[in-house]
């Protein structure tokens, strides 16, 4: 940046010289949300934020980011997500009571290495076929879940009300009791298996997922090994969706029953997906946020607007409505979700900052 | 570009055809497409498959690929016969196809769709790759190192880091060229590899598959309408018309084959277009 | 042990069959959608239980039933246009994934709209019928299940002879077969889509009111759809004749396992029963009992 030259101008100003921002580092975006989530945002928020908000987002988020690998990377549509936090947050639970002295970071990786052992067995009769067998299955997987675990009272330890409750959260002797150290408990535990995904993504097993999903013909005819790609996605996928689950329950909740994990969860990480944008790690944050805010957003709005009339049960519908509405408008308008957008306006922002610190220059003589 | 042909990775055989095809019957649907085809491939040529809409070309190379499976007949690869052609060995077996459609992988990068070819001598697992160590790292070196080396001979090294999906159509037809070869295939197959180019696109197209045979001495089998780059371009032409192989031989003989002429020109089949314009009936190549 | 009670197995194999023919009924819905436009319509259960709230809620306002039915049919075929020409058509070039996700949306929208106007509460849909317990040959069968059963299969035998003889019928298989043929032929796609819609519109209220009539008219409905999933699984997608076999021995499996496994396990498995049958299925015959070979085409 030329100040020196500016001096003998006309034009005195002092002239401010950027960091030169036109040029954004791909990890620029990630480091500075882990600074904000970890240095300034348990600074700032309320108690209330980090129950109702902060943790259901980032348990959502982590979901969002193992459905968008197996679906959004990989091509293969999967409608049983919830089952596989509920496998997921039940196995954790059962690991952790009945295995005395079990740490409980131990007890949330078997929780999902469970999940991963359910997923693949319901996945692997689907995963030869294309079409919509796999959603017929993880459709099988979400029913049959659901229902064995309302069923069977072991898997509650017999409680009498099927709901039971989560236990502390303790690790290597620090419990995370208060509400900003369950938040940096989570926030934890989403970007160590963000980080793990996103460096996947960009390796080749990676990009045989993205090969199968674009054209898995073309990829069995250059050598990808489609079905052990596509299961290894599945297991994956299954695994951090599981941990997600585990989240849901011992962090958010505070809770564990089945009643939770039904289908229209399923739907809801789908949805997150959809809208924050498919195949895309910022996607699967950028969705959730949008989902957990909505309802909260909405009922205002519809209270503001309506008055008493739009109680909850007038909030649930609107809520299906507009969600529904939305899922249409991005699939038509914008298929790559909100990332697009952000991605959009991130261009813009640089193009703007890169003309700032150009223009000077050019209103030399 | 370099006139010092490397060797292939796998040695040729010294005698031998790499391809051989005995008695190939293909019918599906109540459509019996293909009669009785013999064809031989020797190492190191381009063969080219020709004929008139419908003569079972593409099925032929669906054969040969395995994604058709014939109802008599062995195909012969590497001195190995099958009755089914194990697609998804393809890679393994040392053969590499185009696709009529362009089967590029729009959400990969060039140089990553191309990198994807070398996936066969992927030995490495999913924790090496995540740390980047071992195998991994000398894989994908390698992988790197091989792509650089087939963009730079097609020209590509401007657009490689753009998405497949937003390429030209003739960029797309030459990125799967070089995926298919990167991976330095003995056989080749083409599925009509200079559809819908312009005239000097298939100039420069036919220019690359020779000298990637020249190079890398890859054996090229290739299915195509245009029969005047076609002739000018392959060593040997077999000529399909109605599920049967009517010529057999080297542009010169085949071009003036009665039987040849007839199929594109005289007897008219039903339901033909007329697909060959006047100026490249082979009557016009002097070859 | 006690001795095989035969004539009560044909009772819950009958009521299974009986309830079978109502899932090929929404079945062949989503067949006909498939198959001409590839599209699986998720909205097909939100569309049931668009159909039967209409229905109830205008027979409940003193609308005499041969009116509201009429009514019902009307507001439906223009559901099923307004779907077509507002979701697919923009979509018409999107993978199957897209367009299959556009329907779930769309399915949550019909639902939230179709409470939000006519509520939520239970509704009871009188059709007229009465439910009595009917005797053959020492064996109970329902007299409902029996007309329920009847009238689907009155629609699949009249949309199995539209298919065949029709004018339209015929440019829907055409469609179904080979779309660029068709277009080439001169058939007009969007009209066949349409008329597609509104076909699987009235599915949707015929279907919708005898669903109704046996669960009452409730948000649960449009879960019925979701049994039609493992049908087409058994039947094959794109088949109407394995709509209506899988349908039947979806039907009659669900029950079977409910009585005779169900107690071994606690009961409630007809939840997923049919679900897991398919899966089976799956591992050995992928394509489905009449579905095309899945050929492999470069």
């Amino acid at each position: 940046m030329n100040t020196a030259v500016t001096s003998s101008t006309t034009v005195s100003r002092r002239l401010v010289t950027l960091p030169d921002l036109s040029r954004w580092p791909v990890w620029g975006t990630p480091l500075a949300g882990l600074i904000v989530a970890y240095g300034l945002v348990p600074w700032l928020a309320s108690d209330y934020w980090f129950d109702a908000i902060l943790t259901p987002f980032l348990a959502l988020s982590l979901a969002a980011v193992g459905l968008n690998l197996l679906t959004g990377y990989a091509g293969q549509l999967s409608l049983g997500s919830a089952a596989f936090m509920a496998v997921g947050a039940f196995a954790a639970y059962n690991f952790n009571l009945r295995v005395p002295g079990l740490p409980l970071l131990v007890s949330v990786v078997l929780a999902g290495l469970v999940a991963t052992l359910v997923g693949v067995a319901f996945g692997l009769p689907s995963l030869r076929l294309r079409g919509f067998y796999l959603a017929v299955s993880t459709l099988a997987a979400q029913f049959f879940v659901q229902w064995a675990l309302t069923k069977f009272g072991w898997f509650s330890n017999d409680n009498a009300s099927g709901v039971i409750d989560a236990p502390r959260l303790v690790v290597a002797g620090l419990a995370f009791d208060t509400p900003v150290l369950r938040y940096v408990f989570a926030l934890s535990i989403v970007s160590v298996l963000t980080a793990l995904v996103w460096r996947l993504v960009h390796t080749p097993t990676g990009h045989h997922f993205i090969a199968i999903r674009d054209n898995e013909l073309a990829a069995r005819v250059t050598g990808v090994p489609v079905l052990r790609t596509k299961l290894l996605a599945f297991a994956i996928s299954s695994f951090v969706i599981g941990v997600a689950g585990v989240l849901w329950g011992f962090v958010y909740l505070r809770t564990v029953e089945p009643a939770g994990f039904n289908l229209d969860r399923s739907f809801q990480i789908l949805f997150i997906i959809i809208i924050g944008g498919l195949a895309t790690i910022r996607g699967a944050f950028l969705g959730a946020a949008l989902i957990v805010v909505f309802p909260l957003l909405l009922s205002r709005l519809g209270q503001f607007l309506f008055g008493a009339w739009f109680d909850s049960g007038v909030l649930d519908l609107s809520q299906r409505i507009v969600l529904g509405l939305a899922i249409v408008g991005f699939l038509i308008a914008e298929p790559q979700g909100l990332v697009a957008l952000w991605t959009r306006i991130q261009a813009r922002i640089q193009r703007l900052l890169a003309r700032r610190t150009q223009a000077p220059a050019r209103a030399l003589p | 570009m370099s006139s010092v042909p490397s060797t292939p990775e796998r040695p040729l055989q010294a005698a031998g055809p790499v391809l051989e095809l005995q008695g190939i019957d293909l019918s599906f649907g109540g459509i019996h497409a293909l009669h009785g085809i013999d064809l031989s491939v020797a190492a190191g040529e381009i063969r080219a498959i020709i004929g008139p809409n419908g003569a079972g070309k593409s099925s032929l190379v669906n054969v040969i690929s395995g994604l058709y499976r014939p109802s008599r007949g062995q195909v012969w690869l590497g001195g190995q016969p099958y009755a089914h052609v194990p697609t998804a060995r393809l890679a393994q077996l040392g053969v590499a196809r185009t696709f009529q459609n362009l089967a590029l992988f729009r959400g990969l990068s060039v140089r990553d769709n191309i990198a994807l070819g070398r996936v066969e001598h992927t030995r490495s697992t999913v924790a090496e790759q995540l740390l980047g160590i071992g195998r991994a790292r000398r894989e994908w070196v390698d992988a790197r190192e091989r792509a650089a080396e087939v963009i730079d001979f097609f020209g590509l090294g401007e657009i490689q880091q753009r998405l497949a999906g937003t390429l030209s159509y003739g960029q797309q037809k030459r990125v799967e060229l070089a995926r298919a070869l990167v991976a330095r295939p003995q056989l080749l197959l083409l599925d009509e590899p200079l559809a819908g180019m312009t005239v000097s696109e298939k100039g420069h197209m036919a220019q690359l598959i020779r000298a990637a045979r020249d190079r890398w001495g890859t054996t090229i089998v290739l299915i195509e309408h245009d029969i005047g780059i076609v002739l000018g371009l392959s060593d040997r032409v077999a000529v399909l018309d109605y599920g049967r192989k009517i010529a057999d031989g080297t542009p010169a003989e085949v071009s003036a084959d009665p039987a040849v002429i007839d199929a594109y020109l005289g007897v008219a089949h039903e339901g033909d277009e007329p697909d060959v314009p006047a100026s490249e009936l082979p009557l016009a190549e002097a070859a | 042990m006690e001795a095989f009670d035969f004539s009560f197995f044909v009772e819950v194999l009958i009521g299974g069959l009986l309830s079978g023919v109502m899932y090929s009924l929404v079945a062949i819905g989503f067949v006909l959608i498939y198959k001409t436009s590839g599209v699986l319509n998720f909205a097909q259960g939100a569309q049931l239980l668009f159909a039967a709230l209409t229905f109830v809620s205008l027979t409940e306002r003193g609308v005499p039933i041969v009116l509201a039915l009429l009514i019902t049919f009307v507001v439906m075929l223009l559901l099923g246009l307004l779907i077509e020409r507002a979701v697919l058509r923009p979509l018409v070039n999107q993978p199957p994934i897209t367009l299959f996700m556009a329907t779930l949306g769309l399915s949550y929208v019909i639902e939230g709209v179709a409470q939000l106007l006519w509520g939520t509460q239970v509704h009871e849909l009188k059709l007229g019928i009465a439910d009595e317990p009917l005797e053959f040959a020492g064996v109970l069968v329902s007299s409902f299940d029996l007309f329920a059963a009847g009238t689907a299969a009155v629609m699949v035998a009249l949309l199995s002879a539209f298919f065949r003889y029709t004018h339209i019928g015929l440019g829907f298989r055409a469609v179904a077969d080979d779309t660029f043929a068709a277009l080439a032929v001169g058939l007009r796609l969007p009209r066949i889509w349409a008329a597609v819609w509104a076909a699987a519109g009235v599915i949707a209220l015929v279907a919708g009111l005898l669903w109704g009539a046996r669960l009452g008219v409730q948000f649960s409905l449009s879960l019925v759809v979701l049994k039609a999933l493992p049908v087409l699984v058994l039947g094959g997608f794109d088949s109407i004749l394995g709509a209506i076999v899988g349908g039947l021995i979806v039907g009659a499996l669900e029950k079977l396992a409910e009585v005779y496994l169900g107690p071994f396990v606690g009961g409630g498995i007809e939840g997923w029963f049919a679900y897991v049958a398919a899966l089976a299925f799956l591992l050995v015959k992928p394509g489905g009992l009449f579905g095309q070979r899945l050929v492999e085409r470069a």
